[in-house]
């Protein structure tokens, strides 16, 4: 990438015989929101924590803003964190909490006061300054850790899943919050979290990771429409998996499927060979359910409906397999939507995505 | 809640009080024969006096035997307690292989009978040509305490969350100012505790001073040696009158500082959840 | 050449620090080395001198036939005195200890089950006395039941005997009734700590599923209870086979108790082999009989270690 602000370049990193990071790659920009998502255990805190300086890395390089950082200790790095519990020291308030970064640059009491105010009115804390770490919530815990770090003017942010204790409405209050924050201060924010929603929400690019790899790295909008393995499919948000096996090659490719017969794909940048075994992958959202038959539809059968408000979603097995199920989201199927009826599934070949691993 | 457990709650209720009463009331005979105007210990009460309370503060070999309990119990909880901190550090911030019979080790003389412990080193102490007194003492305190310095300091280390120190550490401080304005702080109440309590304990501990002590008694020893005229008990009974009610408020501000603090963290605990 | 040298060596020491902070048990034993050394000189150096002096022969003041012998043992197993006394010291903890966990149990249970608030204050009130002088709280048994004591001196001035009662103290029951008293806090803690731990939704589950208050017990608080059971009778029962202050307060001879035996052959017997023998000989009883007691309390409760 040309103009990269933090460069990971064949990190590992290893806990015994557990390998949680692996051989890993990443350019990221200056100014950039950049998420690492992945399923629990699967390397993102431990790369986040190589970033700040609290794991050092087994091999591999780390360089932030032209400067290589990889054998910096955590207290000398231009980074700064903010902990999924927050680490908000028990026994100072919020202002000392505030200015505890701060000792260092032997600011007088008055220009303290004045950082340590701008930065609590930054995350909206105005007139906390003397509360106990001990009377405020979680969400204000948050907020106390972010201008803590925030107040330190770091190249580099990094959150560690610092949404993921909150309930559901205040998490997605300081979702926006983090992200007009984020656009204010133009500081180049590095976010770890399991929930593929918020990640795709607020991030510039993502990188999906497992297993102590990256799966794919990409904007939000390509990861979701063109997952590039099983895996990330499988993983962001809702999707059908079906496997097949590969007739014939070409510009477009014929897959033959036991629940949809024979369908002809895109190829999808995948080298596939006749004889194959791929998946197909289709979002609920983009397949159709009709009482009555048209061309192309397939002939399914009814297991089950949910309704979810903004839309029901059908669970329905392709009549010649009971084990091929898909899932229908769909509003308006006219159809009485009961267990055991018979209905014709329609779906446009180009919303079929086309995987080999 | 049916009727059953209300009167089940009474009757455990009413045993609960009897028990606590029975902890007690046998020591507080002591108190109350010291203000007793009679050499005997018994029944019926003569009337109130503080002569007992004089005489015993009058005696010169009092002063002695209290003098050398606090050189011996200052040693013994400063340096238990110093042993307790990096024993408690130890185990609470590394995995260490073999780590649980290792602390196994640590806690044996709080099971193994005094005596054993008390002859043992006594025997060693002799035959290394070491001689008796407030040193010999203060070892066989040390062994008892570090036990109870590394329970109470792991409790305290134990609650203290990791990443803390790691926040410090993003922040800009290293290892010795991390240390100062995070670390320390929030262990201090359990090593004011562990002072407090070994403390006590030296103060109080009577098997090791006994056997490895010289011609200069400790507190305890001096009460002892008292124990065997009859016309010095009542003054035995202020002296013990006194170290009760001394250990009892030791106890009571080092179980302030330690309950204080994991009331604390538990609260924190639950805002977080 | 040198600089080869200079550069290989320096290489090993970086490899020695590189293999230091790599391994972070080895900076955790090292931080811990100072408490084992501590301990291990004081216990552990003496403990195994006094393992080697068991097998060694008294000859004289402070003179010892260094060759070997196992008379010592065969002497503390056999002669009637110390058989009396081992079994007397062993009966009186094994009662002390029955009583005494059987007395703290409903406490701690109506501590971890019924007191809902001020728990702090119940456990501190409970708890105090231990941390209190162990010498005065057997001092006052002595004072209680002593020829002139309270309870005689009472019960005369009361007019209900006419002559001291003598049965008091310098026996056995004696000692028995003082050392429960004085390991009374012991035993609370413990047991109170299993019970507090028990999820409260389980005992509800037990009722759900047609327990009767009484059932449940047997079948869910108790066996949920046993390793504070366990604990506090451990923690009672080793330090009070070998009590010396008890029995020396108000045993009287038909009290004394095996740390008489082992405190006489140190001091005024002269005999540290046999002290030495047998002070190891009553410790693995002890090991022996408690390993056996927590095996078969295991066993019974059909639990896996």
């Amino acid at each position: 990438m040309d103009n990269a602000f933090i460069e990971i370049i064949g990190v590992s990193k290893s806990f015994g015989s557990v390998t949680a990071v692996d051989n890993i790659s990443v350019s990221i920009r200056q100014g950039e929101f950049f998420s690492l998502l992945g399923p629990s255990g699967c390397g993102k805190t431990t790369l986040l924590r190589i970033l700040g300086g609290l794991e050092m890395p087994g091999g591999g390089k780390v360089m932030i803003d032209g400067q290589d950082i990889t054998h910096m200790p955590a207290h000398l790095r231009p980074t700064n964190m903010v902990f999924q519990n927050y680490a908000i020291f028990p026994h100072l308030n919020v202002e000392q909490n505030v200015a505890y970064g701060l000792r260092q640059q032997r600011l007088s009491r008055e220009e303290q006061m004045e950082k340590v105010s701008s930065a609590l009115s930054m995350v909206k804390l105005e007139g906390f300054e003397k509360r106990g770490a001990d009377e405020m919530s979680g969400g204000q815990k948050q907020r106390v850790a972010l201008a803590r770090a925030l107040i330190k003017r770091p190249k580099v942010l990094l959150l560690d899943e610092p949404l993921g204790a909150l309930d559901k409405k205040l998490r997605e209050e300081m979702q926006i919050e983090l992200r007009m924050l984020q656009q204010q201060v133009g500081i180049t924010f590095v976010f770890v979290t399991h929930d593929q929603e918020e990640a795709l929400t607020l991030s510039d690019r993502v990188a999906v990771m497992d297993e102590g790899k990256i799966l794919q790295m990409d904007s939000p909008r390509q990861i979701y429409e063109r997952p590039s393995s099983r895996k990330v499919a499988d993983f962001i948000g809702q999707m059908n998996l079906l496997e097949g096996v590969v007739q014939s090659v070409g510009k477009r490719v014929t897959v033959r499927t036991s629940a949809l017969g024979e369908v002809s794909v895109s190829e999808n940048d995948q080298a596939v060979d006749v004889g194959d075994s791929v998946t197909l992958a289709a979002r609920p959202e983009n397949l159709r359910l009709r009482a009555d038959s048209e061309p192309g539809a397939v002939r399914v059968t009814l297991a089950a409906s949910a309704f979810w408000g903004h839309t029901t979603y059908y669970r329905v097995t392709a009549s010649d397999s009971e084990t091929d199920s898909l899932d229908v989201a769909q509003q308006d199927y006219a159809g009485a939507g009961r267990a055991g009826d018979e209905a014709w599934l329609c779906f446009n070949p180009e919303d079929l995505l086309l995987l080999k691993y | 809640m049916n009727s059953g457990t209300g009167v089940a709650a009474r009757i455990l209720g009413t045993y609960a009080v009897i028990y606590v009463a029975y902890l007690y009331i046998p020591v507080l005979f002591l108190p109350l024969f010291s203000f007793n105007d009679s050499i005997y210990i018994s029944f019926p009460l003569r009337g109130w006096t503080m002569k007992w309370y004089e005489t015993m503060l009058a005696n010169d070999a009092l002063h002695r035997a209290l003098i050398n309990s606090l050189k011996v119990g200052l040693a013994t909880a400063f340096i238990s307690t110093v042993l307790g901190i990096l024993g408690a550090r130890a185990v609470t911030r590394y995995r260490l292989p073999g780590q649980k019979p290792v602390v196994a080790i640590i806690m044996l003389p709080l099971v193994v009978p005094e005596i054993i412990l008390a002859m043992a080193l006594l025997m060693v102490i002799l035959r290394a040509g070491g001689s008796l007194g407030l040193v010999s003492i203060s070892a066989g305190h040390i062994l008892l305490c570090v036990p109870f310095a590394m329970v109470v300091l792991m409790s305290r280390f134990e609650g203290f969350d990791r990443s803390l120190e790691e926040a410090s550490y993003d922040l800009g401080e290293n290892g010795w100012w991390t240390f100062w304005r995070v670390t320390f702080p929030n262990v201090l109440p359990g090593i004011v505790a562990s002072l407090l309590l070994t403390f006590t304990i030296s103060f109080d501990e009577f098997i090791m001073a006994f056997f490895l002590g010289s011609t200069e008694p400790t507190l305890p020893v001096f009460m002892w040696n008292q124990l065997r005229f009859p016309k010095l008990l009542p003054g035995v009974l202020a002296l013990g009158a006194c170290i009760l009610i001394a250990s009892v408020f030791i106890v009571l501000i080092a179980e302030w500082f330690r309950r204080r603090n994991t009331l604390d963290s538990q609260s924190g605990d639950v805002i977080i959840g | 050449m040198t600089m080869l040298m200079n550069s290989t060596e320096s290489k090993t020491v970086s490899q020695v620090r590189d293999y230091v902070s790599r391994r972070p048990g080895l900076r955790g034993y090292l931080l811990l080395s100072p408490t084992l050394m501590i301990v291990g000189t004081l216990m552990l150096i003496p403990v195994l001198g006094m393992a080697v002096m068991s097998f060694w022969q008294q000859t004289g003041h402070m003179a010892f036939d260094m060759s070997g012998t196992l008379n010592n043992y065969v002497e503390a197993l056999t002669r009637d005195m110390y058989r009396v006394l081992f079994l007397r010291s062993l009966a009186i903890s094994g009662l002390t200890t029955l009583v005494t966990v059987v007395m703290a149990f409903p406490l701690a249970y109506f501590i971890a089950f019924y007191v809902k608030r001020h728990k702090m204050v119940w456990i501190i009130v409970v708890t105090l006395p231990f941390w209190t002088s162990y010498l005065l709280r057997v001092f006052s048994w002595k004072v209680i039941l002593g020829y002139n004591g309270a309870v005689n001196s009472g019960l005369i001035s009361l007019g209900i005997i006419g002559e001291p009662l003598t049965f008091l103290m310098y026996n056995p029951t004696a000692v028995v009734i003082t050392l429960t008293h004085a390991w009374a806090t012991v035993a609370i803690l413990p047991i109170y700590v299993s019970l507090e731990k028990i999820d409260r939704s389980v005992l509800e589950a037990a009722t759900d599923l047609g327990d009767s208050p009484f059932m449940r017990f047997v079948r869910v608080v108790l066996p949920l209870a046993l390793p504070g059971i366990l604990a506090a009778s451990v923690l009672i029962f080793i330090p009070t086979v070998g009590d010396y202050v008890t029995p020396s307060l108000v045993g009287g001879s038909d009290g004394y108790m095996i740390a008489n035996v082992i405190q006489f052959q140190f001091g005024r017997g002269s005999n540290w082999p046999s002290g030495a023998a047998i002070s190891l000989t009553a410790m693995t009883i002890v090991a022996i009989l408690v390993g056996v007691f927590v095996w078969v309390a295991r066993r019974m409760s059909g639990r896996r270690s």
